[in-house]
């Protein structure tokens, strides 16, 4: 379809994943610090489907599925687990959470 | 072609810096779906049409469904707006900037090194291709994605379901 280069797409992935990562690091709320996972998940993902798309096969977006249902998978844990963390230490900050193994 | 990869990319950058700029979480969230319609009208000029619906329907639809249903759950009113802001002085993004910056010149500059730069294809992998593929070499990937999924979902309704009151003494140590 479009004859974009394999490396701007790489670059594209590469410039997601570690906007995603600079999120991770900064950020103190667990909900942002999750929103930034899926940031470089789905930059992951990008990087798939581009190689697909390169060798036009569909091995890229079979990757990229599972990558999906492993985010998926992993936004309902991770939701899950800030569900009861906000439940029981009445706050967002992940640097409050430092007694997890004692209770 | 060319144009409309590069300007769909472009969008999708510049709304995931407001994502993780952003000190809303609802407007995070909403940025965040700017960015991931932009990657797949990238996927779709990519010849990926069936990923580019999945993106849509499964990322921008269903996980960020349960992103603003849980941010409806904890009630962030403007207060936490205040406190989020009071958590992101200007420095902060030094360290973590500089560092991924580093990072992202050298992978550019070890994929302007390689031999890449060569035009994606033009033609389309349909969906039949896609699930040919899937359900021929990746069956065993299918039946884990499967076992993951019954996991998530098992390991989901025990976290949130069951009350779990704070251990002793944390009102104390928190400073």
């Amino acid at each position: 379809m479009s004859g974009v280069p394999f490396d701007h797409l790489l670059l594209m992935a590469t410039g997601l994943f570690l906007l995603g990562l600079v999120g991770l690091l900064v950020r103190r709320n667990v909900l942002f610090m999750l929103i930034s996972i899926e940031v470089m998940l789905n930059a992951a993902g990008l990087a798939f489907v581009a190689a697909g798309a390169r060798w036009q096969a569909a091995d890229g977006q079979v990757m990229f599925l599972f990558i999906l249902t492993m985010a998926a998978a992993e936004v309902a844990v991770g939701l899950a687990l800030v569900l009861q963390l906000v439940r029981r230490y009445r706050t967002l900050d992940a640097d409050e959470y430092r007694l997890l193994g004692r209770s | 072609m060319e144009l409309a990869t590069y300007l769909a990319g472009g969008v999708a950058l510049l709304a995931t810096v407001l994502v993780i700029t952003r000190t809303d979480a609802v407007h995070a969230l909403l940025y965040f779906i700017v960015s991931l319609f932009a990657v797949a009208v990238v996927f779709l000029l990519l010849g990926a049409p069936f990923v580019a619906a999945l993106e849509v329907i499964v990322y921008a639809g269903a996980i960020m469904v349960l992103f603003v249903f849980v941010i409806m759950l904890l009630g962030m009113g403007p207060a936490a707006k205040l406190v989020e802001r009071s958590w992101l002085p200007r420095g902060i993004w030094l360290g973590p900037g500089l560092l991924t910056l580093i990072l992202g010149v050298l992978l550019a500059w070890v994929l302007g090194q390689s031999d890449l730069a060569v035009p994606t294809g033009r033609t389309v992998v349909g969906p039949h291709e896609v699930a040919t593929t899937l359900w021929g070499p990746y069956l065993l990937g299918i039946e884990i994605a499967a076992l993951l999924l019954l996991a998530g979902l098992v390991g989901a309704f025990d976290l949130a379901v069951r009350e779990r009151r704070p251990p002793p003494g944390w009102e104390r140590e928190r400073s």
